[in-house]
């Protein structure tokens, strides 16, 4: 009797689990074409000719025209003026770029810096750190700006890349991962072997503490690629060679309304194609880096 | 004992390369954000006009921060302006935050309760991760741009395209301008945008609850929604509540999508966020900012963004550690006084 009735239980909570797998696949399905839908159909209209969008409605059949909208956007009078996804692309390159350098290089220094020696200003500067962790851009925005002016550095990129030297989330992140993971016995070896103290760092250290500088020059890189404020903040009169993908992008967005839609949605395209590649390639770590570090703007 | 020789070898200092290690952080940020949120502070208390106001702008006490907090009896007087523009895009920010946040954080909660049950078995996971997180890498301009053309006032935008091929002698939807819609339009947005991020934060703290709590409330027979209400929530507490602030911070700065979300030059009202605002207030003119305005509503952001930090730390503080030091120093009181009653004799 009692048999009988724990099989029966037993299917039923069976079906039950099989019921909730379909319900929850069916939601997690949902949200990926949502996630995606925008994504495809931005692709699709971005290889289709002003025409077709106008005259045949949404799509989500990719057509052939994608070269020719890349062309219309070097010869349109409409976006030549700024246009130029490939200076684009370098320059964003060379930000993001030194940027990402710089930010995982110092913070890492840093960290090391104040988890491996004693010095009587640890205690303050590890505090400072984390008051200032914080302090949103927008809030200094008035008076780097003011600052900028001062100092004549409007249009250049000095002070684009010059300040990822100083992260403090970052280095926060790495203290962290240093303290839980890095054994300072090692150090010591190395000074009874007579390494100097810079070349521990970095011919010990960095190799050992590849995994966080991976993630975190990854997470760096993405958002000075994708920093649209302090860029136009600081490039202000915009000039053609000097702009970045984001500004680009903003700047086709803005055009009104009589604008080629091929070439519209071509250019979109293309300044979402790097970012994403890069991430297809590298989600594993990505993921894993947000779930260990919390990394919110 | 050691000798005084002994000791000054052990003593070999390395205290002087913390100082040389961290040496170019703090310059390069003492230089680039500390001297500028100084400027901000100073710039608050003096004229708008030019930059450079120290040497040539009049200082005015806190006129700002009195024309933006309570405007002026004058209706047509530039403080009022300023201050109604404030409250307003004040209040754009409130609304699309809160509009934002709420369906967001219960998407994410119900997502990574999902991924982390143990029972169900979903195939596929990662790829739906790596998905779910891929709006977040996109530059915000290209995801403006795309909406745009999703939700674009023109006839040719995918909504309008669907809506006006629904039937005939409709009326193309002015969605990007309209006063809720556009809101709508952003919250969403933002939505898609961060829903991957923090059901991934939502996951990794779910996944530090011991998972042996789980096999107890299964074998206690507990069903899905009792784990969840009585035990994942309530351990998820603290995780949450820094989620909470953490996006708030983050609410107040929002300012990409805010800003590009039109066509043409104007920025639409109904979605300028107070970001937005400040921006626009120095950096429009830059060679004639408003300067001062600018500054104030900055310090005042300043301010509320402290706060909430604060929030945060006092959340997120570590309790065990607080308590043990609370017991160590309850220990060395009773250690002392028992030595005080034992008449100086220390053990």
């Amino acid at each position: 009797m009692s048999k009988v009735k724990y099989d029966a239980d037993k299917g039923g909570y069976q079906a039950h689990l099989i019921f909730k797998s379909v319900l929850i696949y069916l939601g997690l399905i949902i949200l990926t074409l949502i996630c995606l839908i925008p994504i495809w159909i931005l692709i699709v209209n971005a290889t289709r000719t002003t025409d077709q969008i106008i005259q045949d409605g949404v799509s989500l059949i990719p057509s052939t025209h994608l070269i020719q909208n890349i062309k219309t956007l070097y010869t349109n009078d409409l976006f030549t003026p700024f246009y130029d996804a490939l200076t684009g692309l370098k320059n964003s390159l060379i930000i993001a770029g030194s940027c990402c350098a710089l930010t995982v290089f110092f913070s890492g220094l840093t960290a090391y810096g104040l988890v491996v020696y004693d010095f009587r200003a640890k205690g303050p500067m590890f505090t400072f750190i984390l008051a200032v962790m914080m302090v949103p851009t927008q809030v200094t925005a008035v008076g780097f700006m003011n600052m900028l002016v001062d100092m004549d550095l409007l249009d250049s990129y000095i002070p684009l890349i010059i300040p990822s030297i100083a992260a403090p989330a970052i280095v926060f992140f790495m203290r962290q991962y240093m303290l839980s993971s890095f054994p300072l016995d090692i150090i010591e070896a190395a000074r009874i072997d007579g390494c100097s103290e810079f070349r521990t760092f970095l011919t010990i250290s960095i190799p050992m503490m590849k995994p966080a500088f991976a993630v975190q020059a990854i997470f760096a890189f993405i958002q000075k690629w994708n920093d649209y404020y302090n860029q136009s903040l600081v490039l202000v009169s915009g000039k053609k060679e000097q702009l970045t993908m984001p500004m680009i992008v903003q700047k086709v967005i803005s055009i009104d309304r009589n604008a080629d839609y091929g070439a519209n949605y071509a250019a979109i395209f293309l300044s979402i194609i790097p970012v994403v590649l890069i991430y297809l390639f590298l989600s594993k770590f990505i993921i894993a880096g947000v779930a260990a570090g919390g990394v919110k703007e | 004992m050691a000798t005084a020789a002994q000791r000054r070898i052990k003593s070999v200092s390395y205290a002087k390369y913390g100082y040389i290690f961290t040496a170019p952080f703090f310059i390069v940020y003492c230089i680039f954000m500390l001297w500028p949120l100084i400027q901000t502070f100073q710039l608050a208390f003096y004229d708008n006009g030019v930059f450079e106001p120290l040497k040539n702008a009049e200082f005015v006490g806190f006129d700002n921060f009195k024309a933006i907090l309570f405007g002026d009896s004058n209706e047509f007087s530039q403080a009022a302006v300023i201050h109604e523009e404030f409250l307003s895009t004040m209040k754009n920010t409130i609304i699309i935050w809160v509009g934002n946040f709420i369906p967001q954080i219960i998407l994410s909660l119900v997502l990574a309760v999902w991924f982390t049950d143990l029972r169900v078995k979903i195939p596929g996971k990662q790829f739906f991760k790596v998905v779910m997180y891929m709006p977040n890498i996109i530059t915000a301009a290209s995801v403006a741009g795309l909406f745009l053309s999703l939700f674009g006032d023109s006839q040719y935008s995918v909504i309008n395209q669907l809506y006006l091929s629904g039937g005939e002698g409709r009326e193309q939807l002015m969605l990007a301008t309209g006063v809720w819609s556009s809101r709508i339009i952003v919250m969403f947005i933002q939505v898609w945008m961060w829903f991957g991020n923090t059901m991934i934060m939502l996951m990794s703290g779910i996944m530090s609850i011991n998972t042996s709590i789980y096999e107890a409330c299964e074998i206690d027979g507990a069903n899905s929604r009792q784990t969840f209400w009585r035990i994942t929530l309530p351990l998820l507490k603290s995780m949450m509540v820094y989620t909470l602030l953490t996006s708030m911070i983050g609410g107040l700065q929002m300012f990409d999508i805010p800003y590009m979300f039109h066509t043409g030059a104007v920025i639409n009202d109904n979605i300028k966020t107070v970001a937005v605002f400040i921006y626009e207030l120095f950096h429009k003119n830059y060679m004639k900012p408003s300067s001062g305005y600018s500054a104030a509503a900055s310090v005042i952001l300043f301010f509320i963004t402290g706060i909430l930090g604060a929030l945060v730390f006092y959340v997120q503080r570590d309790k065990d550690a607080i308590e043990i030091k609370r017991k160590r120093k309850a220990a060395m009181k009773e250690a002392k006084r028992k030595q005080a009653m034992g008449g100086g004799l220390g053990l």
